[in-house]
């Protein structure tokens, strides 16, 4: 068997494609965060907390209702999506004026509420939700059995990340969003209702993150920590990727996973610090981040 | 001045009273987040600077001087110096990488450095990794005083927290602070003015570094215990929830703020959830309501009452410009 | 004359009981319950630890020599200075003469050295060190449920026995998981097994299909699990997403609780082979005790609620047994009375502190398998309890005489 620095390329294969799908889904995770920072210069501390709720609410769904996770996956984050308008609206408006930190503060205490929250009510170590049927099992692929959930979340993930991409750079509505945030006044100018239009964006993050978790849903845990867990990942990701540059937090998504992916084979220890050691090191050849505009 | 003077005295005489009116550990434990605190005020308060990987500086302090304490058996009084020493120079590091960062992200280049710091605290061998370094012994005060008396330590801590409050108002109102406050202010300003703002940068981190290292080496004196939650990155919320909630840039108000926070933690440790809930609601309403904090709220207050009792004169300074509560 | 000689029996018993009273500091014994009520541990510990001391003490009766037991709670967040800080306060304030329970290796050292200096007892249920009676082992210190050597020892050493001779190993990368792999390792080797290989992951830790697949690739016929709680979990839930199990394999959880695989449910967990203090569906005696807690819980003990309630109640025995709540003559007196409850089948404190008592290997069933609600487990072996710990001749701990 050919080997790679000591590694079957066989084995390697299957670990740069495990990177790979994690990848997606830090991609897809860190979509809503480089949205909501790109359109609205806040840095969403709750999106941890939102991405919980996602898996929280399919769950809900699955035990209390019996619905399924295909309609989860379009219920929850509308549930997430509204949930966040009314951050929006009730709380982060009174912000706009002031410094981000500001901003930045407000949301990491609405974090701690909605995860102290959900953790009275339902502890920490976890609730199952299984595998839809219909994914379930895998695929053989000579080098690896892959199951057909993760190719799934690979397929999802790149859906959405398309599909969030296309609407923000392509249609009418994301060139108003940008408009909007890049002159407010005289998008209003134009009888756009620019308030609108930034509780729809905060929605729309909102709604990515819940998606998000509703995919992480049957592989972890559903529990209220999972959102405190993968928070710093995906700050990282989207600080490398520039703060608000969608494509950057797509491609350093999937970059890191890869990235990630080959830590864990060589030194599997540092697996969750190598993020942050490219964090540090891009950051000090880069401030902007590799696609970000703004210094 | 009669007023703040006799309010001081007043404050000095409960602070010594502490050991006949309560229990003494509580208050050690506050006093030293408070000067933690004070260490985060330096540079958010007065630099502008939100360093959000502040628990890294605290951890070192209190792996190095529960190190220097237990292992190499070194008197007190030197394990908490070198504690400060390793903060001030993990402070001069973090200040000269990220020196020429703002806003966003500094606080994001602070986050990512203290998280390496985590992994460095989990990996190497002194610190003992998830179990901590434990049975940090408090040691004999100039070699003939037991520590282990816990008034006797909280003299010690005391003593070492008016230290900290005086040397923070001493730099706050020394020529440098005033840098300080300009670069704040204006940076293109005083760059104008000759000020080089990535040097006073890095020293204000080194400074901040050095307090926050003491703090962190007295915090594990008292609790004779060396842990990674000092490393873990809620304590970057925690301390930063301190330093607002009190009143950010006034010399009082992250003490106030550590001290309400350590209340919280205390009186409501029958339930971490609810701690959670209730930091979380705390940094809401501060951030909405109060955003000048306790004593940033309540010094314009306290000033316009003493005014009424004649000291017209103060009224020329506005409440921005005096930090001092 | 007869009835003289009874009066006078009764009047001296009285007086002994008054005497003994008088023994007990500030009049009342007071429990203090310190563990993680809203952290990763809260589920197998937590409030239901809580409760099963409370049950202890009204099974007791709810006094001892005649004076009343109160119970203290605090939620230590898994952090070992707030653990500290609390156990302070409650021996200097509150004058608590028992602190129990301590999830989290770090608190439970933490609190070692606080009681040694303090002078009151410390009885560890969750935590699980076996340091706590070795190296930091102290006359205060009494370790009741478990520990990593036992855990070793039952999953490790008779796994191999059962013909497991090839193992790789997932590590929670900390002293715990470190010691755990290390003990393994030892019964594994001596028991004539091999390990092929191991990874240590990062604590905690999410995704482990990388590390899965290092295991698969291994050919290891068992992937032991030195991790515990969030990263157990994670591990066999996406072990078995890739198909581990079914391709042959076999999972050994070195620490997991039966709340762990409530909440993993068995399509998940089947097949796990786990070592375990207590299982609620033994005997009549243990299933009477269950049920009990469950109506008050809506869950069924972990082992390590379940060993707050015996070391509670055994504790309790001792202090009326004693006539008094001074720590080491309470020590003492748990030392000599034979311990024999629900929980503990042949159990005995050792000197150094570890109470000895029968462990099992247990084995998850499958969803065919499982009859009722909570019907997971089943027994594959009794490892008696003279061999199920660490013996006192290769104690480390100090003060043992070897």
């Amino acid at each position: 068997m050919t080997e790679f620095l000591g590694i079957p390329t066989q084995a390697l294969f299957g670990q740069l494609l495990l990177g790979l799908i994690n990848g997606a889904f830090y991609a897809t995770l860190s979509l809503g965060l480089a949205l909501i920072f790109g359109m609205l210069n806040i840095v969403n501390f709750t999106h941890g907390a939102q991405y919980m709720m996602g898996a929280f609410v399919a769950w809900m769904l699955l035990n209390y209702l019996g619905i399924s996770y295909w309609w989860a996956l379009l219920l929850a984050p509308i549930a997430v999506a509204l949930s966040g308008a009314v951050i929006e609206r009730l709380l982060l408006r009174h912000l706009y004026h002031l410094d981000h930190l500001y901003g930045f503060l407000l949301l990491f205490g609405v974090s701690l509420i909605v995860e102290g929250a959900f953790r009275h009510a339902y502890g920490v170590s976890g609730q199952p939700y299984n595998i839809p049927e219909m994914l379930q099992g895998g695929t053989n692929l000579g080098f690896m059995f892959l199951p057909n959930y993760r190719a799934w979340v690979i397929v999802a993930s790149l859906i959405i990340c398309f599909g969030t991409w296309f609407l923000i750079e392509r249609t009418k509505l994301g060139s108003y969003l940008r408009a909007a945030t890049e002159n407010a006044d005289l998008v209003s100018a134009f009888g756009v209702n620019v308030p609108r239009l930034v509780t729809l964006t905060y929605m729309l993050g909102a709604g990515l993150a819940a998606i998000a978790g509703v995919l992480a849903a049957p592989i972890y845990q559903v529990s209220s920590i999972m959102g405190a867990n993968v928070i710093p990942v995906v700050f990282a990701v989207v600080v490398i990727g520039g703060l608000g540059s969608i494509l950057g937090s797509i491609i350093t998504g999937f970059g890191l996973g890869l990235c990630e992916g080959l830590t864990k084979v060589f030194y599997p220890e540092a697996s969750n610090t190598v993020v942050f050691l490219v964090m540090v090191i891009c950051l000090l050849l880069r401030p902007q981040g590799l696609f970000g505009k703004r210094g | 001045m009669n007023l703040r003077l006799l309010g001081l005295l007043a404050l000095l005489a409960l602070a010594l009273a502490v050991p006949f009116l309560t229990y003494p550990v509580f208050i050690m434990k506050a006093l030293c987040f408070a000067i933690f605190a004070l260490s985060l005020n330096l540079l958010l308060g007065y630099a502008g600077l939100l360093s959000f990987g502040h628990a890294a500086l605290l951890g070192s302090g209190s792996y190095i001087t529960g190190d220097l304490a237990k292992v190499w058996g070194l008197p007190t009084e030197l394990a908490l110096l070198g504690g400060l020493a390793s903060g001030a120079l993990m402070g001069l590091l973090f200040g000269l990488l990220t020196s020429r960062r703002a806003g966003i992200y500094f606080a994001m280049i602070t986050f990512a450095l203290a998280q390496m710091v985590y992994f460095l605290a989990l990996q190497l061998p002194f610190t003992g990794g998830e179990d901590g370094l434990q049975a940090i012994p408090r040691g004999l005060l100039l070699g003939s005083f037991d520590l282990m008396d816990n008034d006797l330590m909280y003299y010690f801590v005391l003593a070492v927290f008016i230290a900290a409050l005086a040397f923070v108002h001493r730099v706050v109102a020394s020529p440098f602070g005033q840098v300080l406050r300009a670069v704040k202010d204006n940076e293109p300003r005083a760059i104008s003015l000759g000020y080089k703002p990535h040097h006073v940068k890095i020293l204000v981190f080194t400074l901040a570094g050095g307090l926050a290292g003491l703090a962190g080496g007295l915090k594990a004196l008292v609790f004779g215990i060396a842990s990674l939650t000092d490393v873990y990155w809620h304590t970057n919320g925690e301390v930063v929830l301190m330093v607002i909630l009190g009143g950010v840039g006034t010399l009082f108000g992250p003490v106030v703020g550590a001290f309400v926070v350590v209340l919280i933690q205390n009186y409501l440790a029958e339930s971490g959830a609810w701690v959670t809930i209730i930091q979380g609601v705390v940094f809401v309403v501060v951030v909405l309501l109060f955003r000048r904090g306790i004593v940033g709220e309540l010094a314009p207050l306290m000033r316009r009452l003493a005014g009424s009792h004649g000291a017209k004169k103060r009224s020329a300074v506005t409440q921005e410009e005096s930090p001092h509560g | 004359m007869k009835h003289v000689g009874l009066l006078a029996c009764i009047s001296a018993l009285v007086l002994c009981a008054g005497g003994a009273a008088a023994q007990v500091s500030d009049d009342v014994v007071k429990i203090g319950v310190l563990n993680d009520q809203s952290g990763v541990y809260s589920d197998l510990s937590g409030l239901g630890s809580l409760e099963a001391a409370k049950m202890a003490v009204e099974d007791f009766g709810g006094t001892v020599l005649g004076k009343p037991i109160e119970i203290l709670t605090a939620d230590h967040q898994n952090k070992a200075d707030i653990a500290s800080n609390i156990a302070n306060k409650w021996i200097d304030v509150d004058k608590v003469d028992l602190i129990t329970d301590v999830p989290g290796s770090s608190a439970a050292l933490a609190l070692q050295e606080i009681m040694r200096q303090k002078h009151r007892l410390l009885i560890v249920s969750t935590g699980a060190t076996s340091d706590f009676t070795g190296k930091a082992c102290s006359p205060y210190g009494l370790h009741w449920t478990y520990d990593t050597y036992a855990l070793a020892h039952g999953t490790g050493k008779t796994l191999v026995e059962q013909g497991g001779d090839t193992w790789f190993f997932l590590t929670a990368d900390y002293a715990f998981g470190h010691a755990l792999q290390r003990d393994t390792t030892a019964f594994i080797e001596a028991g004539g097994g091999k390990v092929l290989g191991s990874v240590l992951h990062p604590f905690p830790n999410q995704d482990f299909s990388s590390f899965l697949l290092q295991a698969q690739a291994s050919g290891a016929k068992i992937i032991g699990l030195a991790n515990a709680g969030g990263d157990t979990i994670n591990a066999i839930k996406q072990a078995a997403e890739f198909g581990i199990v079914e391709a042959g394999q076999n999972l050994a959880g070195l620490l997991i609780f039966i709340s762990d695989i409530h909440s993993l449910g068995l399509q998940v967990a089947q097949g796990v082979v786990l070592t375990t203090g207590f299982y609620w569906d033994m005997d009549e005696e243990t299933r009477a005790w269950s049920k009990r807690f469950f109506e008050r819980r809506g869950a069924m003990a972990t082992m390590a609620q379940a060993g707050v309630y015996s070391s509670t109640l055994h504790y309790l025995k001792a202090v009326e047994a004693a006539g008094t709540d001074e720590a080491l003559a309470v020590a003492a007196k748990m030392r000599e009375l034979p311990i024999e409850d629900f929980f503990a089948k042949h159990g005995t404190l050792r000197e150094d502190g570890r109470m000895v008592h029968d462990m099992f290997l247990a084995q998850v069933k499958t969803p065919a398998e499982s009859k009722y609600d909570w019907d997971y487990y089943k027994i594959l072996a009794t490892i008696p309890a003279d061999e199920a710990f660490r013996p006192l001749s290769e104690s480390e701990c100090p003060t043992v005489k070897k």
